[in-house]
């Protein structure tokens, strides 16, 4: 049990630190708006260029061909955090696309899309739930059939974020309507701007349009845009499916969120005296802080097993349940603390807090707990394969 | 950076949860719960040869100078098998006298209790929030009033005291003036006692300047540890959980088939894991001297009473019906949680630490 970095580590430690000082100035601010502002395409190649984004993909497609180290990523998330700038894109492409192709596509598709998703000139979208296939991801039916080398396809996807503003979708069709189910699906790359795409904005409970609904109606992509084999795509997108999994519940975000909710409660006050000091409210942070500081050490634990190459076990089973309920709990209290402040919403007054952040994040979060796996899929998944308990029997019908 | 424990530390526990499982099964527990003083010594004197006394004993004296890490994987393991032994009373008084013990009374104290021939018991409940009429005063080295929940009397030769003015004495066991009156809680696996003063002669723990530190120290160990033997407790409730749901069958099916059944036990499983990683950094963190380590301590022990208290309830109610009896014996464990639950300030009243040592409040 050691928590200290070794010399080289910390030498590392203090170069990022330098280096995020020095270039403050570059970095985008929230006021830079839409995904492709140049300072935000800018403050990616400069990040990209010095190895604290893309740090592990090759060169040859755009990233910075450093080796794989997780106490290195681990410390330039730490320094990220800790001097507030925004961190590199890690948006779908970067997340989910871009491992898939390193790892299963054809080295055409990797020159093809690599370099300018990583750079942020590419946006795409994933598309994989259905107004039919949610939970149940592989009853999916959105068809691709073949006509001479084109796939056209027709369906319908939902709960496509960014559709509106991406460039490309990532796209799991069936093709095989007549092998099982997991058997029959491919896994499709292609342009937004095909004809037959139609976007429908989805406004959900935040009242903005966060997700979007897409419909494909005689959409023709050539054959040649797959990943993997035709009826391969089920084993493509699980590939990635894990990557999405631990995004949601990184526990340093999570510690963010503690911090700053400690310091609301130090400026809001409830007949005159700070929430802090007040015993019920107080309480109740200080539970959450102690489950906060286990998702943290659990987070060290995960990272110590990566590093020796073993498997995160239940320690990282754990995560995506643990951490999307621990977010939505926090911002529960901040609201709970500020009362009738807490219901301000769009509003441009002066008794708004922290620009709104903890209503969006409790009507948000619900959505992150549902995404990417219910809570009711991951205890699933903890009680089958992290505890080794019986599956559900199948019904006899399906 | 390694957070992990290491291969001395995992075959350490192994072989104490292996003595436990061979030397100190339910019946054994049972027996000794019962008031078998015989199987108590002899449970006693097998852990004792295992070294798990001579954890917290610098080499110097004879012990093993090992840290609070390694104690709190030997309570996991004891409050894993709910074994009949004070473990924490006496590991507690090793730390004690360590940290803030006169050379003379290291030198005195440090190798019999690594020889076994000092066991300590502690009377700190005072310092943690004083019960009905409790309180104790010092008066020209002599202590005056009353302590409630002493544990680990049973074998020792010495109690450790905390004052009401702060600071710990030392009063040994057949002092004048020193009356004991055994408590009988729901928990038979540990004793636990008062003891009233009547100017009971009574020796500082080491220097004026340092003993109210010393007091925080053993608090906070208290804590960590405590909260390592709800860990092992909830742990073994959560394996029995899942295997009586593997086995047990209704509707023709094995219950642990139900997602209701299997959700709790994943729900289990959800809390005990961080909690797990959460002790071990409260530990280390106690070790090592990090600047968190007061902070760490009050989050591992109120945050472990929480969680140990839903696994109890829940995997009990996964046994059914069985669950509720003496047959099974599930209620050991429970009882066991819900004791450590309250011991040295229930979560509460460790919050509200943990909230003012961070100026808040």
């Amino acid at each position: 049990m050691d928590l200290e970095f070794s010399p080289e580590y910390e030498a590392f430690r203090g170069d990022i630190a330098t280096f995020l000082a020095a270039n403050r100035d570059a970095a985008p601010t929230p006021n830079d708006h839409g995904l492709k502002h140049p300072r935000r395409l800018a403050w990616q190649k400069l990040l990209i260029e010095n190895g604290l984004a893309a740090r592990t993909i090759p060169e040859a497609y755009g990233g910075f061909g450093g080796e794989a180290d997780i106490l290195k990523s681990r410390i330039i998330a730490e320094e990220f955090a800790k001097s507030g700038l925004p961190r590199g894109i890690a948006n779908q492409g970067v997340s989910m696309l871009v491992p898939t192709l390193l790892e299963l596509g054809t080295e055409a598709q990797k020159q093809a899309f690599i370099r300018p998703t990583l750079h942020g000139e590419m946006i795409w979208c994933q598309g994989y739930s259905e107004p039919g296939a949610g939970s149940d991801l592989a009853s999916l039916t959105t068809r691709a059939r073949i006509d001479g080398d084109d796939y056209v396809i027709n369906g319908q996807k939902i709960w496509t974020s960014t559709a509106r503003h991406a460039d490309m979708m990532f796209c799991l069709v069936r093709t095989e309507p007549d092998a099982r189910k997991h058997h029959g699906i491919s896994y499709l790359l292609f342009s937004m701007d095909t004809p037959g795409i139609e976007v429908r904005p989805l406004v959900d409970m935040t009242m903005r349009a966060n997700f979007n609904e897409v419909f494909f109606t005689d959409v023709r992509v050539p054959r040649s845009q797959i990943v993997g084999q035709p009826g391969q795509g089920w084993q493509v997108a699980n590939a990635t499916l894990t990557h999405e999994r631990g995004m949601l519940g990184d526990p340093n975000a999570t510690k963010a969120r503690l911090v700053a909710i400690a310091e609301l409660m130090q400026r809001q006050t409830l007949d005159g005296s700070r929430l802090i000091d007040h015993p019920v409210y107080r309480d109740r942070l200080v539970a959450l802080q102690a489950r906060v500081y286990a998702m943290q050490a659990n987070g060290l634990r995960v990272t110590t097993r990566q590093l020796r190459g073993e498997p995160a076990g239940m320690a990282g089973l754990i995560i995506k349940l643990q951490g999307c309920e621990l977010n939505h709990e926090l911002a529960r209290l901040a609201i709970d603390a500020m009362g009738e402040i807490g219901l301000l919403y769009d509003d441009d007054g002066a008794y708004l807090e922290d620009f709104g952040r903890w209503q969006s994040s409790y009507m948000y979060d619900l959505g992150l707990i549902i995404g990417g796996g219910t809570a009711q899929i991951q205890k699933n998944i903890i009680a089958e394969r992290g505890l080794g308990m019986p599956r559900e029997p199948r019904p006899a019908t399906a | 950076m390694e957070f992990a424990l290491s291969e001395d530390q995992t075959l350490f526990q192994a072989s104490i949860s292996g003595f436990l499982a061979g030397q100190a099964p339910l019946d054994t527990v049972r027996d000794i719960a019962g008031g078998d003083a015989a199987a108590a010594a002899a449970l006693r004197q097998g852990l004792a040869e295992l070294g798990i006394d001579q954890i917290l004993v610098p080499e110097a004296y004879g012990g093993l100078g090992l840290g609070l890490l390694d104690a709190a994987l030997v309570a996991e393991a004891l409050g894993g098998a709910v074994a009949p032994v004070d473990y924490i009373a006496n590991a507690l008084g090793a730390l004690a006298v360590s940290a803030a013990g006169t050379p003379a009374q290291k030198a005195r104290l440090l190798p019999a209790l690594a020889a076994g021939k000092v066991r300590i018991g502690v009377a700190l409940a005072e310092a943690t929030g004083a019960r009905a009429d409790a309180g104790v005063q010092v008066d020209q080295g002599r202590l005056q009033g009353r302590s409630l929940f002493v544990q680990g009397l049973e074998g020792a030769t010495h109690i450790l005291v905390a004052a009401g003015s702060g600071g710990l004495y030392l009063v040994e066991s057949g002092a004048r003036g020193l009356e004991q009156t055994n408590l009988s809680t729901i928990d038979r696996t540990r004793q636990q006692a008062g003891l009233t003063y009547a100017a009971t002669p009574a020796e500082p723990l080491g220097e004026d300047g340092d003993r109210n530190a010393a007091l925080e120290q053993v608090i906070q160990a208290g804590h960590v540890l405590l909260a390592a033997d709800t860990l092992g407790a909830a742990q073994v409730m959560l394996d029995k959980a899942v295997a009586y749901a593997g086995e047990r069958k209704q509707f023709s099916r094995v219950i642990g088939s139900f997602q209701a059944v299997k959700h709790l036990c994943a729900d289990m499983a959800a809390e005990i894991e961080p909690a797990r990683a959460l002790v071990w950094h409260a530990a280390y963190g106690f070790d090592s001297g990090l600047e968190d380590a007061p902070l760490l301590a009050c989050l591992a022990k109120s945050h472990l009473s929480e969680i140990g208290t839903f696994v109890a309830r829940t995997a009990t109610e996964i046994h059914g019906g069985m669950g509720f009896t003496d047959l099974v014996g599930l209620h050991y464990w429970f009882k066991r949680i819900g004791t450590n639950r309250q011991l040295l300030g229930g979560p509460e009243r460790v919050r509200e630490k943990a909230a003012r040592l961070q100026g808040w409040g």
